[in-house]
């Protein structure tokens, strides 16, 4: 069962209902940090890290003593990442898409694969739940590789809780498809119910079910509620605008450790993510 | 012409409420929301939609049924897994490589372009501003990053204002980079938490990679001290100007709901005193000021 926790908008949640939900669950958990640009998990749950990987991403090299300067390469790639000069060839690394576009169409072999480090993989566990994240090298721009590689460890015999980058774009995408349920935590506000639309939609192309979180209720107004009765997408839990739960997330606590009568409002989201996941398997 | 990127790392830490502050203080001025994915500065400044574009940002391979023989050479080719058993291209796999397009033995596939959002300029009760909409589940987020900032800088030019204000998206990534390059400055907003200081750190040091001038404001700065100490001292050990602290206020959201920047809705709010201090403080630095640094332009 794979879970992808997403909302559009940043700063709504994602780690704080990703997290929680997991230490209830623990044993039966793995929980995969996909928000690879700012990767927040294990700061919540202090795993320990067991293995750390990089993630590399093909680019080319170019062998200038086979090369002939005849440019395919670079008429090839539609991301501008070679440019053949008389004598020389150009590669801008931070452009290319690792298409493998150049070394398939040289003739003369002299478009040689690179590794390029694009983040890092981190394996660890905590309380029995195997946790692991992604972490994007500061100044490297591409995502999604990193996202695909963390979800590649996608144990099926365990609850899989995926921590979802913020917006709806490649990165989202990579983080939400092929789940078998997206919860949306989203913030009662007009940013929240805006971005929330966004991330509907989002999830409507990839025709995945949905349930939404409601966090800070109180803060705002209840336009979430309405547009969600509307769209007939089910609210799955309400976590109230609380001073206290404010300041136990910025230390960096849990709040089922801290307040243990969340334990079972965790445990029931679950359980209502599972009906729904039922419901949705038999459309 | 001056342009300042408003970012945070973190999503959520108050980026667009305070730039839309920002914009009731600063004068000459265009506004830009470089948020492309989930952009809501609108929201505060209900743009008058005078133009709108729409943003071609790529291609997308579509295999012509008939031609294809289903060699499977495409199926080979594709790095991004893009092309189903069933010959048919899934298109939000695809990357817009082309490589499938060049190499297809039978010619069949093609290689149209994509809609992949709008962009428009606008008129705002604050001024003239830029801004746009990514497609759903499209890419090319830093290239429409790139277009925006590019059309406010022409749009500032020649409206004769001298200041671009730019609400930026979270993260350090593709579109954050294209924020950033050949900015005057960086304004950190962080919040006081432990993911909100993680945060800070990655974007603060993305900002020192490409060698553009980083201050930092924290909000909400009084839902925990400790953790804004922690920021500052991080700050002033980084060569991060700190311009100032705002406090947490219920006004800010109560603004935003009412589509009000924090000094249309109360201007005598402490958040309101606060922001305005911040913005006094960033006017006034040097580094604001300075040329911007001959930096070589990344994307």
């Amino acid at each position: 069962m794979i879970i992808s926790i997403a909302s559009g908008k940043g700063g709504t949640g994602k780690t704080t209902v990703a997290t929680n939900l997991a230490l209830c669950l623990s044993n039966k958990v793995q929980l995969l940090d996909c928000d690879v640009e700012e990767p927040n998990a294990h700061l919540f749950l202090n795993p320990v890290f067991q293995q750390k990987e990089p993630v590399f991403a093909p680019v080319p090299q170019i062998d200038l003593e086979k090369c002939t300067f005849c440019k395919k390469c670079m008429d090839i790639c539609r991301f501008g990442a070679l440019a053949v000069l008389k004598k020389d060839v150009m590669i801008f690394e931070n452009l290319c898409h690792s298409c493998g576009g150049c070394f398939e169409v040289c003739p003369e072999n002299a478009v040689i694969e690179k590794k390029r480090t694009l983040g890092i993989i981190g394996h660890g566990s905590v309380n029995g739940m195997s946790f692991i994240n992604g972490r994007l090298d500061v100044g490297q721009v591409m995502v999604p590789p990193i996202i695909k590689k963390v979800r590649s460890y996608t144990n099926p015999d365990l609850i899989t809780i995926i921590d979802a980058p913020p917006g709806t774009s490649c990165p989202v995408i990579a983080a939400m498809n092929k789940a078998d349920m997206i919860l949306l935590v989203t913030e009662p506000t007009p940013f929240g119910l805006h971005d929330l639309k966004l991330a509907v939609d989002t999830v409507k192309i990839l025709d995945i079910p949905c349930g939404i979180v409601i966090n800070r209720a109180g803060i705002g107004n209840d336009e979430v509620n309405k547009y969600a009765e509307k769209e007939n997408i089910p609210i799955l839990m309400e976590i109230p605008f609380d001073k206290k739960i404010a300041q136990i997330y910025s230390n960096g606590q849990m709040i089922v450790d801290e307040l243990p009568e969340y334990r079972e409002k965790f445990l029931a989201l679950f359980q209502k993510i599972a009906q729904l996941i039922e419901k949705g398997g038999q459309k | 012409m001056k342009e300042l990127i408003i970012l945070s790392g973190k999503g959520g830490t108050g980026k667009t409420s305070i730039t839309s502050a920002f914009a009731s203080l600063a004068k000459d001025m265009v506004l830009c929301d470089a948020d492309v994915d989930a952009a809501d500065l609108h929201l505060i400044l209900n743009p008058d939609f005078k133009l709108s574009y729409d943003f071609i940002g790529g291609h997308e391979a579509l295999i012509n049924l008939e031609k294809c023989t289903q060699c499977g050479r495409c199926i080979e080719l594709c790095r991004f897994d893009a092309v189903k058993d069933s010959f048919e291209i899934d298109p939000i796999a695809c990357e817009g490589c082309g490589v499938c397009v060049d190499l297809c033995p039978e010619a069949a596939i093609d290689f149209p372009e994509t809609l992949c959002g709008q962009w428009y300029i606008s008129d705002t009760r604050l001024g003239p501003m830029v801004h746009a909409r990514l497609g759903i589940a499209q890419e090319n987020s830093g290239k429409l990053v790139s277009l925006i900032r590019q059309e406010a800088k022409k749009l500032a030019a020649k409206e004769n204002l001298d200041l671009i204000l730019t609400d930026g998206p979270p993260g350090i990534g593709c579109p954050v980079i294209a924020s950033i390059g050949q900015a005057n400055a960086v304004l950190i907003v962080a919040e006081p938490t432990v993911s909100g200081f993680h945060d800070m750190e990655r974007v603060a040091e993305l900002a020192r990679h490409f060698n553009i001038p980083a201050m930092v404001c924290i909000n909400k700065y009084d839902l925990n001290l400790e953790q804004t100490q922690r920021i500052e001292i991080h700050a002033q050990k980084n060569n991060i100007v700190i311009v100032g602290r705002i406090s947490f206020d219920p006004a800010f959201t109560e603004a935003m709901i009412q589509a009000k920047t924090i000094f249309e809705y109360n201007k005598d709010s402490q958040a309101a005193t606060e922001t305005r201090q911040v913005w006094d403080a960033i006017v006034s630095l040097p580094a604001f000021n300075a040329p911007v640094n001959n930096i070589q332009q990344h994307l």
